[in-house]
């Protein structure tokens, strides 16, 4: 290994694939239930909710749940589509990666796994489109979050939800030192925070039709309409607490924390509904010590528009046990019980008992947006989504660059789709 | 029992068996053949495995890679140089090729030099077992964990409030920064590259303290007595004495540095212009699953790397004839 240049390349397929085979490996327990191996995301906090989650499923069947979380998901399951060992069921990077092995048939419909009647009438049908590929379902939502929530300090910040944006951005810092918290430092993800700000400003500048367009790749980078939205994100940075090194340095988890400090740093924080635990974990924050109010409307002829996102999920390996799980992890009851927990929003409707007030009102905003829309950077192609985080890092380091940094995104856009 | 333990079992009882299988059958075999062409079928026999495990695991995936250079994403139809050409026009890679070289050159002077010096250094003092053992750890350390390490020496955190990053708090103490110190381009190379050259001057230092103890006592002495002084020693007799030495520690540093990739996945992630070659090797195959461009980088650093490996095998086999 020492002296081979390919040896990189190895070093991590090999990783990836002793990874799959750890959890591949074995399918026989001792009780006589049948092992499912499932990898996802999910850590720590988020680990413990979804083995809590499927705790209920494993004493039912006697079945086992091997889970591995893994942040390089995406390089794991490329490895494992490309060797044809993979875990029976796994977390999916996003809608994009989905939609590929979707149709190479790595990932198995589901049409006959659900009950499709059931799953239809329970899922709000902008995810039940998603989780679809030429007509098959392949992917669900185990849960979802709700995007562009502005979140402040009662105890500083006490002027209600403005009605506009301008409204937002004319706000007294009073005794902050800035307006706005930004953190969109996250490893190999650096700068998706950013496309967050990004997405809400042009599904609220210029409506869902040039959001569609634009994720899908007929609408240009360089326009005028993604142009402006770049430009009301640089505002926001231009306001920002400790300036552009900050922005660049400050990891998104520890981006709010200035929000509970004394004097305050900032008033508002952007982000999504998943953030609560992360104030109470980094920024030292209580129940009571932070509220929300969603993004105000732009343009009005696109009012009630919100993003959200979720986590999807897919069947690699058509096993019973595999198929019974999958099936138990889409019903409200299944799913209430991460909600309980807390920190995430259902796919499915059915669930209502949020445990606090925040996720209470996420999900009903989630209910009755207006105009509702995925987060445009998980549907785009890895490649181009990858650009556009690494796009925000650069523009938020300096902003004059815009115009070579759309024409870039442009050039990635083109290459990503194949041009 | 558990699946595992069975083949943890398969694993400890079979191997041997295998290997002991194959020196039985293959001595049966060389029985058949008359004396004299034994001994020159034998040698054949006993490097065939390792033959055919580096046909298995490197000739052939190097060719592999040489053939999926010329095609398209998937691997499907030819494109000629078009993935090279990409290689070399395209603003991202050109920076990590610059990134690269300034890896090379700087952490490649920086290691040798340093540890030529401490070598030379240790050598005088009483303790040098230990001083040396101080600077080699390091190098026992995974480049991850040396990378979370300094990422915490080189934190950044916005001015005014506490600086948890190690070097920033010893710079507010004096009434300086905070510096950004791994966001900063270009200058955020060099405090990457420092990171290597912490972890691999241990390795420098002791491979040419090594060489240091084999230069002959009497020379030294010699030279003393005549009269040099210990700069012109060091001129004079023990860097040209050294230079062999010098020259392969130098092409395996040049190596590492040629397929640096843990300090700037895990410190950046290749954003503010830090990424280097195998970084972008690594964005072609996983994030843009790019199979023909990813294996082009590959060659264009299997390509550079080639002369080094080339110069420290010839180095080799003189040393070799030497003794």
């Amino acid at each position: 290994m020492q002296r081979r240049p390919t040896g990189l390349r190895g070093v991590v397929a090999l990783g990836a694939a002793a990874m799959l085979v750890a959890v591949a490996c074995g399918t026989g327990t001792p009780s006589g239930g049948n092992k499912v191996t499932v990898i996802g995301t999910w850590g720590g906090a988020e680990q413990e909710a979804f083995l809590a989650m499927v705790k209920p499923w494993e004493e039912k069947t006697g079945n086992v749940v091997q889970y591995t979380g893994t942040r390089d998901i995406n390089a794991v399951l490329t490895t494992g589509v490309a060797s044809g060992i993979l875990p029976d069921l796994a977390g999916l990077p996003g809608p994009g990666q989905m939609f590929e092995w979707g149709k190479s048939g790595a990932l198995k419909p589901l049409d006959d796994v659900l009950d499709i009647e059931t799953y239809k009438a329970e899922t709000s049908p902008a995810f039940v489109d998603l989780g679809t590929v030429d007509g098959k379902i392949v992917g669900v939502f185990i849960k979802s979050a709700l995007k562009g929530l502005i979140w402040y300090n009662p105890g500083d910040y006490t002027g209600g939800a403005p009605a506009s944006w301008d409204d937002v951005m004319s706000t007294s810092t009073g005794g902050a030192e800035a307006l706005w918290c930004v953190g969109i430092e996250s490893g190999a993800a650096s700068g998706w925070p950013g496309t967050d700000w990004i997405e809400d400003f042009v599904l609220r500048q210029s409506g869902p039709d040039v959001y569609d367009a634009w994720v899908a790749g007929t609408h240009a980078w360089a326009s005028p309409e993604i142009k402006s939205a770049f430009e009301g994100f640089g505002e926001v940075l231009d306001a920002s607490y400790g300036g552009a090194d900050t922005v660049v340095s400050t990891n998104f988890g520890d981006g709010a924390n200035p929000l509970f400090t004394d004097p305050p740093g900032c008033v508002f924080h952007h982000q999504a509904s998943f953030i609560t635990s992360f104030f109470k974990d980094q920024g030292g924050a209580a129940d009571g010590d932070f509220d929300f109010f969603p993004m105000p409307d732009i343009n009005p002829a696109y009012a009630g528009a919100f993003t959200g996102a979720g986590d999807l999920f897919g069947m690699f390996n058509d096993k019973p046990a595999a198929r019974d799980l999958l099936k138990y992890l889409v019903t409200a009851e299944a799913q209430q019980i991460w909600v309980s927990i807390g920190g995430a929003l259902s796919g499915n409707t059915k669930v209502t008992d949020y445990p606090d007030d925040v996720s209470k009102r996420s999900a009903e905003i989630l209910g009755s947006a207006k105009i509702f829309r995925f987060d445009g950077g998980d549907l785009m192609p890895t490649a181009l989504q990858s650009a556009f985080f690494g796009a925000i890092v650069e523009f938020a380091q300096d902003q004059s660059k815009l115009d070579e940094i759309l024409a870039g995104l442009d050039e990635a856009s083109t290459a990503a789709r194949g041009g | 029992m558990d699946q595992r333990l069975i083949q943890a079992a398969i694993v400890v009882i079979g191997v041997p068996g295998v290997l002991i299988g194959y020196v039985v059958l293959a001595e049966r075999l060389l029985g058949l053949f008359e004396e004299r062409r034994r001994a020159r079928i034998r040698p054949w026999i006993w490097i065939a495995p390792a033959v055919l495990f580096l046909v298995v695991f490197l000739v052939y995936p190097t060719f592999n890679t040489i053939v999926l250079s010329f095609q398209d994403k998937a691997g499907q139809a030819f494109v000629g140089l078009a993935n090279y050409e990409y290689f070399f026009s395209n603003s991202d890679t050109l920076v990590s090729l610059r990134n690269t070289v300034l890896w090379v050159v700087l952490m490649t002077l920086g290691v040798v030099g340093l540890g030529l010096v401490i070598a030379i250094l240790v050598d005088r003092v009483r303790y040098e077992s230990i001083a040396k053992s101080v600077i080699f750890v390091p190098l026992a350390i995974s480049f991850v964990a040396a990378s979370i390490i300094w990422t915490f020496m080189y934190q950044f955190r916005a001015p005014g409030s506490t600086q948890t990053g190690t070097l920033n708090a010893v710079l507010g103490l004096v009434g300086l920064g905070p510096e950004a110190f791994i966001q900063t381009a270009p200058f955020n190379n060099v405090f990457l590259i420092i990171v290597g050259i912490w972890m691999w001057t241990g390795f420098a230092m002791v491979i040419l303290s090594a060489g240091l103890k084999g230069i002959s006592t009497e020379l030294l002495e010699a030279a003393r007595v005549d009269g040099a002084n210990e700069l012109q020693v060091f001129r004079g007799i023990i860097f040209p004495l050294l230079l062999p030495t010098i020259f392969v520690v130098g092409t395996t540093i040049v190596i590492t540095a040629l397929k640096s990739f843990d300090v700037i996945y895990t410190m950046t992630s290749g954003n503010f212009d830090t990424s280097v070659i195998a970084f972008q090797m690594y964005k072609e195959m996983f994030t843009a699953g790019h199979l023909g461009r990813a294996s082009a980088v590959a060659i264009v650093l299997l390509v550079t790397i080639i002369p080094f490996m080339a110069h420290n095998i010839r180095r080799f086999r003189e040393q070799e004839a030497i003794r």
